[in-house]
């Protein structure tokens, strides 16, 4: 008998899908509105996103070591990078470098590799981050400042940057509110939104990026432009951004039109806050997402009602985290019920009944 | 014609352009001949020759056994080698029970049975009994015995026979080629395939990536106002006999139903052909076209082989290799089987002999799930492969089986797609083997327990009847006896008034 080749069932071809080609395409869809965001918010927030985004691959490499395999085995498949990316985002931008550090030790020690690492983890690392994060440190994370455009006449330089981020210099004097957060205050206060909307900026500002808020906060409309890339790209499909952006507009429209003192509008609810980052990056992130499209519209529109439920009523003026998390807790049971139906047979799972066509 | 969407399905680098525009050629016959005695679905045939006999080609050497088998013929005339353990074309190397034949290069026919002049006028029975005896089985590659198909006609109504030449598979082209170089012969197969099955009416389906084909066959269709070709979309598992006929009409059949409970009998190109040579010619089913290709091969082709000629000797007839393979598979890349050894024949159901670099196939170590879902979206038959896999790595079979695994039927989409190279369809082979086999075990148990059930009923019946007949035969005794004593005291009365 001549020598036997090695033996393994079919397929014998495969596609060039890989975790890192996904990975590094979300990273590029991420790009455009990163770059913008970090001339906006200048030195402070270029610091601040390479120590969180550095310290998450520290804690990657480092959690892979501990389990003994190669540190750095899983850094190429980008999902730490990605990680810390997205936290950064959700950061204030001159927030102190702790803030990465410490979500870095969020995201990927408790809520990743605590629960096995990638692909195990119930709920959305970065998210756990920044909740864990504003729930901790509410008075850092809710300091904003208002864009200082890089080299432009009262943007920190390098120096004073270093001691933004590195040094605790107050930046109180420069701190401004998001319009989330103002709204919320005006109306604790007792002043209508329909007044209070008149002093936050048009829309067109708000989608330009041009306002107070995390460096993911702002710029909706290069936010936008990345994931309408990553949909062409097939890397994430329609469902839960539409089901998220469409309910929350609805909901914003129609409690506007019931009480316009009491609640914004549909179209200032999906321009501020996260709404855009979260509806694409952040509620679609694969692991912790159903996995059958009709499970992604449930989800999607779940995050949407809840965010929607707790920038209106609850005590935090921006509910998109929050609101992922809790739909990430519902994503196993969303999958139990939302699985396809099954070729030949009912939604059951019965065989369809016979039908000949005569 | 209006077609309809099937489910999921994925788009595999096609590389058809390796032998699409090859012309098929014959080879050279081999030194030897290996016919295994069991190449399609069913029992094995039995030997009819032994060693020392001398053949013609087309001489049956094997009858078939049973209601689902076939017989095979000598593919050229000879001298019985030996019937003897050969290693066959399967997964596993083992080996089976083969007839070894010496050509002794006259390649002289037997005594054929008589072709069919009009067939359309005999009864559908004598055309079944013919494609029975000239040994032909689906030559997609499932190699299911085509007359026991055929048959599908008697209790069913069959509206529509539809021939599949989709040829979704990669590489392969032997479809292809063979619908443009026998347009005529494959067309008319067909046709005396619909007669058998009574069907009024045949539908040729074509892949969209087989233009000269589709052209081809539409003209050699003209005349024919019942048989249509339709052109369908390029979409990865459409060979499938259920996506096709899906495609075609629009239903979905149900679940552990036939396509022929839809009135649909799907039969491959190739097999219509072997139809027409048996029905026309009375010639059996002794060769087959393979496609030989791959990067390792060095003269990709599509060649005419007897049956049981050694894969190496076909590799060869094709140039050799020009570099190792890094997989070497019997079929097409997406369910075609692994190819162990060399050595191994060619069989009714072999449709490609692919040699691979590792360059094409893209064979990567497997990393976690993401849960991406995209095995979802590619899945033809709806299932979820993301939750199957896990469940089956801890053996949960039983969970597996409740969300639908035994519906699989391996087209290796989720494989091919997943961004994880997690190896899908190998757990859902492994699955789907281990719960056939505890149902047979189950069937088994039962039977037995109903069996000794039976037995025991049996036993208390004749036990009964035992009974039942001693207890006859005590009151016959015991009225006898009293009779007697009756007729002793009447006796005694009357001797003693």
């Amino acid at each position: 008998m001549s020598k036997l080749f090695p033996s393994k069932t079919a397929p014998f071809a495969y596609s060039t899908n890989s975790v890192q080609k996904t990975m590094t395409t979300v990273l590029l869809a991420l790009a455009p509105a990163t770059l913008f965001n970090l001339y906006l918010f200048g030195w402070p927030a270029i610091l601040l996103f390479a120590v969180t985004v550095g310290a998450c691959a520290v804690a990657e490499a480092s959690c892979v070591a501990v389990s003994g395999r190669p540190a750095t085995s899983t850094l190429g498949d980008g999902s730490a990078v990605l990680t810390g990316w997205l936290l950064a985002m959700s950061l204030p931008p001159w927030a102190p470098w702790w803030t990465g550090l410490v979500g870095a030790v969020f995201a990927i020690y408790l809520a990743k590799h605590a629960y096995g690492g990638l692909g195990q983890n119930p709920f959305n690392p970065a998210m756990v981050a920044r909740v864990a994060l504003l729930i901790s440190f509410p008075v850092v994370m809710t300091t904003w400042v208002a864009p200082h455009p890089l080299f432009s006449a009262n943007a920190p330089g390098l120096a004073d940057a270093f001691a933004i981020t590195f040094g605790g210099k107050p930046i109180d004097a420069m701190s401004s509110a998001s319009v989330l957060g103002f709204v919320k205050t005006e109306l604790s206060r007792g002043i209508p939104v329909t007044q209070s909307i008149t002093q936050v900026p048009n829309l067109m500002d708000m989608a330009i990026g041009y306002r107070v808020g995390s460096m993911g906060e702002t710029s909706a409309l290069l936010i936008f432009a990345g994931g309408l890339f990553l949909i062409a790209r097939g890397i994430i499909s329609w469902h839960i951004p539409v089901a998220v952006i469409g309910s929350l507009f609805l909901m914003g429209a129609v409690s506007n039109l019931a009480d316009p003192a009491r609640f914004t509008g549909g179209a200032i609810q999906v321009m501020s806050g996260a709404t855009f980052l979260g509806a694409f990056f952040i509620a679609t992130d694969y692991v912790t997402s159903p996995v059958s499209k009709q499970g992604q519209l449930v989800f999607g529109v779940g995050v949407g009602l809840l965010t929607w439920i707790i920038r209106s009523f609850a005590g935090y003026p921006e509910g998109m985290a929050f609101a992922v998390l809790l739909m990430n807790a519902l994503t196993p049971i969303i999958d139990q019920y939302t699985r396809p139906r099954g070729f030949g047979r009912t939604r059951k799972g019965d065989p369809l009944p016979l039908k000949v066509n005569s | 014609m209006k077609l309809f969407p099937i489910r999921g399905g994925v788009h595999p680098e096609y590389r058809k352009e390796l032998c699409s525009e090859k012309a098929i050629v014959s080879m050279p016959m081999p030194e030897l001949l290996y016919i295994p005695l069991q190449q399609h679905i069913g029992a094995p045939a039995e030997a009819l020759v032994s060693e020392g006999d001398l053949v013609k080609k087309g001489q049956m050497i094997a009858r078939g056994q049973g209601t689902v088998s076939v017989p095979h013929h000598a593919p050229t005339s000879g001298r019985i080698k030996a019937v003897t353990q050969v290693i066959a074309i399967h997964p596993s190397g083992l080996t089976q029970l083969t007839i070894v034949i010496e050509p002794d290069g006259r390649d002289e026919w037997a005594d054929l049975p008589a072709p069919i002049d009009d067939p359309f006028s005999v009864k559908p029975q004598e055309i079944k009994d013919r494609v029975a005896q000239s040994g032909i089985v689906g030559m997609g590659g499932a190699a299911f015995p085509s007359a026991v198909k055929l048959n599908l006609g008697i209790q069913l109504k069959i509206d529509t026979l539809l021939i599949n030449g989709a040829e979704c598979e990669p590489y392969l082209t032997c479809d292809d080629r063979t619908m443009r170089e026998r347009a005529d012969e494959v067309i008319d197969g067909a046709r005396i395939m619909a007669h058998a099955l009574g069907a009024p009416s045949v539908i040729i389906a074509i892949e969209e990536n087989k233009p000269q084909a589709i052209e081809i066959m539409t003209r050699a269709a003209e005349a024919q106002p019942n048989v249509e070709v339709v052109g369908v979309p390029v979409q990865y598992p459409m060979g499938a006999e259920r996506q096709l006929t899906q495609a075609i009409t629009g239903l979905e059949t149900p679940s552990r139903k036939l396509t022929a409970d839809l009135g649909v009998v799907v039969h491959n190109v190739a097999t219509a052909r072997a139809v027409q040579q048996a029905v026309r010619y009375g010639r059996p089913l002794v060769s087959r076209v393979v496609t030989v290709s791959g990067e390792a091969i060095r003269e990709p082709k599509n060649v005419e082989v007897p049956i049981g000629t050694p894969v190496a000797k076909v590799v060869e007839f094709c140039g050799g290799f020009t570099s190792e393979p890094a997989r070497l598979v019997n079929g097409g890349p997406m369910m075609g089987a692994p190819l162990v050894s060399l050595e191994v024949p060619v069989v009714k159901g072999t449709s490609g002999i692919l040699a691979l670099t590792a360059g094409e196939v893209k064979e990567r170590p497997a990393s976690p799930c993401i849960r991406c879902g995209v095995c979802i979206t590619v899945c033809p038959c709806g299932l979820s492969p993301v939750e199957m896999a896990p469940q089956i790595r801890k053996d949960h079979l039983d969970v597996a089986a409740k969300l639908g695994v035994m519906d699989c039927f391996s087209c290796g989409s989720c494989s091919w797609v997943c961004p994880s190279h997690i190896p899908l369809v190998h757990y859902f082979n492994y699955a789907k083997g281990m719960l056939a086999e505890m149902d047979r075990e189950k069937k088994k148990v039962e039977r037995t327990k109903a069996l000794s059930e039976e037995h025991t009923i049996r036993l208390e019946k004749a036990d009964e009847a035992k009974k039942a007949a001693m207890a006859a035969k005590k009151a016959e005794m015991a009225a006898a006896l009293a009779a007697k004593n009756q007729a002793a005291s009447a006796a005694a009365d009357k001797a003693n008034p």
